[in-house]
């Protein structure tokens, strides 16, 4: 069972390839679609539409061909786009009514729909007011609920969570995972923000230049790569402890390295290194390490790998790809 | 509507743990869309639906177009006239300054909002396609404007039957005028719509459609007079070519029984009224063309 499929699509334009033969299955719940801008996600989404065809390959939405079904797959699919699409004369309801209309539903079925939706999406006494009157929250709300009116099968999220203060994404970021858990639809979402993927996504595919870099699921990328933080304090024998304990980590076959900043939004610190945990022995090693040092330690914590840290050695020839997911984690 | 009640010890906040419901209904599909988005249109062009202030300006409109028509039929019944001293035909053509204005504010309403904010794209994802975004707002920007330009007309009918004129004589009159306003609504809607999609801003929507009407009809009329004058009657004929209203007045003159406003009454006869008539159809699906082409690109 897959929502979407995609079979070598490309899409080429006279002096770009937006979409290089991408193939990819995408199954129900919620999957992140990460890529840099320019990256193809929007051609994709274009696409997955039945709104641009595409040059080559073929795709299937809700097992609708896109090149023939593009109708179809518009009714059932809901689509939030990134930028700004809210008239600021109407109230929300009034601008959700309409919305559902152009979906399909009859009248009353639109009212009804539109009142259970904003509710859901967490909008209240506001929904009769203008939208121009709005905070970006709250207007981010309503292009959530326009994409839900229909009750969709699958949900097409372009950067749900841009502009957004901290709160304010976590409330959005809550309330996509409950589109998949409590309404059961599926979400695609983009985001250059790997933090947010992480905590939100079953399943993330990353595009870089319109190929497919890797698809897998999020417990793939997080899990089997735990890693140890540990601590220790500079002694006379030994002035900078860090590195002394690192030298003996090696001399006892232990992978660690320096704490870089941002991969998990802790800041940088020389005197912090990251240990890869290979077993239930891994902690004796370095305690001995330590204690053979005669080194204090400071502490000792337990870390799971981020998704950020996987993708920046994925993406060794990008430097700055790998710098700027590290600074957009570090803003969440 | 469910019922929201909620327990008074809940907080408000915990309204959430209403499960959602799935919609199992109808989806009535494209064509009700279209006929969703061509009724919020037309409506939106009288400021139905929209705000109290939107709704003066077209109102005021609707009854500085009626109200000369009424006081036309009262005099006529009031004075026992053998005929309305107006035509059916001429009716818009003397307003045409009221239609202008009306079509130059509601025309950019029509399509610069959803350019202006974006709200295209949200169209475009749904089972509309381009043709039906252009088909509705075409249809309701002209059901608009018929509705402003045969509403006198039915008043003119009405009361030239209660004046017992002609029955058969002002039916046909009638029959005329209303072909003539459509023809006009058609034109109008069409040439106004593709300017004010060209710029999401409205004012300049506005004053575009404004120029081109108005400026258009000046200069034809300034220079029929000139060619009047110097007794080149032909060129009158063809002069009218180059303005909307002109094009009207002079496919009616030829084929609508109507009486040209051209200077001396020089309209077009059957031949050049052919011509008119091409010319103005050409206009009507040009402009229908070139919208198609400007929403294809302004797509997702």
């Amino acid at each position: 069972m897959t929502v979407i499929a995609t079979e070598s699509l490309s899409k080429r334009f006279p002096r770009v390839t937006a979409l290089d033969r991408l193939s990819v299955d995408i199954t129900p719940g919620v999957t992140g679609l990460v890529g840099a801008n320019g990256a193809g996600k929007s051609t994709l989404i274009k696409i997955l539409l039945g709104l641009s065809p595409a040059s080559e390959g073929r795709a299937a939405v809700l097992g609708l061909d896109v090149a023939t079904e593009g109708s179809a797959i518009r009714e059932s699919v809901g689509y939030m786009p990134e930028h700004d699409c809210l008239p600021p004369d109407v109230s929300a309801t009034e601008f959700v009514v309409h919305m559902a209309r152009m979906s399909g539903l009859p009248p009353s079925a639109a009212r009804e729909r539109t009142a259970d939706t904003l509710r859901h999406v967490g909008l209240y006494e506001e929904r009769y007011r203008p939208i121009g009157g709005y905070s970006t929250g709250m207007k981010q709300r309503v292009k959530l609920a326009q994409a839900l009116v229909h009750d969709p099968k699958l949900v097409l999220l372009d950067e749900p969570t841009n502009g957004l203060d901290p709160v304010g994404r976590d409330d959005m970021l809550g309330l996509i995972r409950r589109i998949h858990t409590d309404f059961g639809i599926s979400v695609l979402v983009t985001s250059h923000l790997l933090g947010e993927l992480e905590r939100t996504c079953d399943h993330v595919v990353v595009i870089d230049g319109g190929k497919l870099l890797r698809s897998s699921s999020t417990s793939d990328f997080t899990q089997a790569t735990a890693s140890l933080a540990v601590e220790v304090t500079d002694t006379d024998e030994h002035p900078d402890g860090t590195a002394a304990l690192r030298a003996a980590l090696d001399r006892a076959g232990l992978t660690a390295s320096p704490a870089r900043r941002g991969a998990d939004g802790a800041p940088a610190s020389d005197h912090l290194l990251l240990v890869d945990v290979e077993g239930e022995e891994t902690y004796d090693a370095v305690r001995d390490a330590i204690a053979g040092l005669g080194l204090g330690l400071v502490r000792m914590e337990q870390r799971r790998h981020r998704i950020a840290e996987i993708f920046s050695s994925d993406s060794d020839g990008s430097d700055s790809e790998g710098n700027g997911n590290g600074g957009a984690v570090d803003a969440v | 509507m469910p019922s929201e009640t909620v327990p008074q010890q809940q907080r408000a906040d915990v309204i959430h743990n209403i499960g959602y419901r799935h919609y199992e209904g109808p989806r009535l599909g494209r064509a009700y869309a279209r006929r969703s988005l061509f009724a919020q249109s037309l409506r939106g062009a009288y400021g139905l639906g929209r705000s109290a202030k939107s709704k003066v300006a077209p109102m005021l409109l609707f009854a500085v177009m009626c109200v000369p028509a009424a006081i036309i039929v009262s005099v006529a019944i009031a004075t026992d006239l053998k005929k309305l001293p107006v035509e059916y035909t001429r009716y818009a053509v003397m307003l045409q300054a009221v239609i202008g204005l009306y079509i130059a504010a509601q025309a950019p309403q029509a399509v610069s909002r959803d350019l202006r904010f974006k709200t295209i794209p949200l169209y475009f994802s749904r089972p509309i396609e381009t043709v039906d975004y252009v088909a509705a707002k075409f249809g309701a920007m002209a059901s608009a404007l018929f509705l402003l330009t045969a509403a006198p007309l039915v008043i003119l009918y009405t009361g030239a039957l209660l004046a017992k004129l002609d029955f058969a004589d002002q039916t046909k009159g009638f029959a005329q005028g209303l072909v003539s306003v459509g023809l006009l609504s058609l034109l109008f809607a069409g040439i106004s719509l593709v300017i004010a999609a060209i710029t999401p801003r409205r004012g300049f929507g506005v004053a575009a459609v404004i120029a081109v009407l108005t400026i258009s009809y000046g200069a034809v009329s300034t220079v029929q007079a000139i060619a009047f004058e110097q007794d080149s009657t032909g060129v009158v004929r063809w002069l009218g070519l180059f303005s909307p209203i002109t094009i009207i007045d002079g496919v009616q003159t030829a084929f609508l029984g109507a009486s040209s406003s051209f200077p001396g009454g020089f309209g077009p006869g059957a031949g050049p009224g052919a011509v008119y008539v091409l010319v103005l159809l050409g206009l009507i699906v040009g402009s229908f063309g070139l919208l198609m082409r400007r929403y294809r690109k302004v797509g997702l």
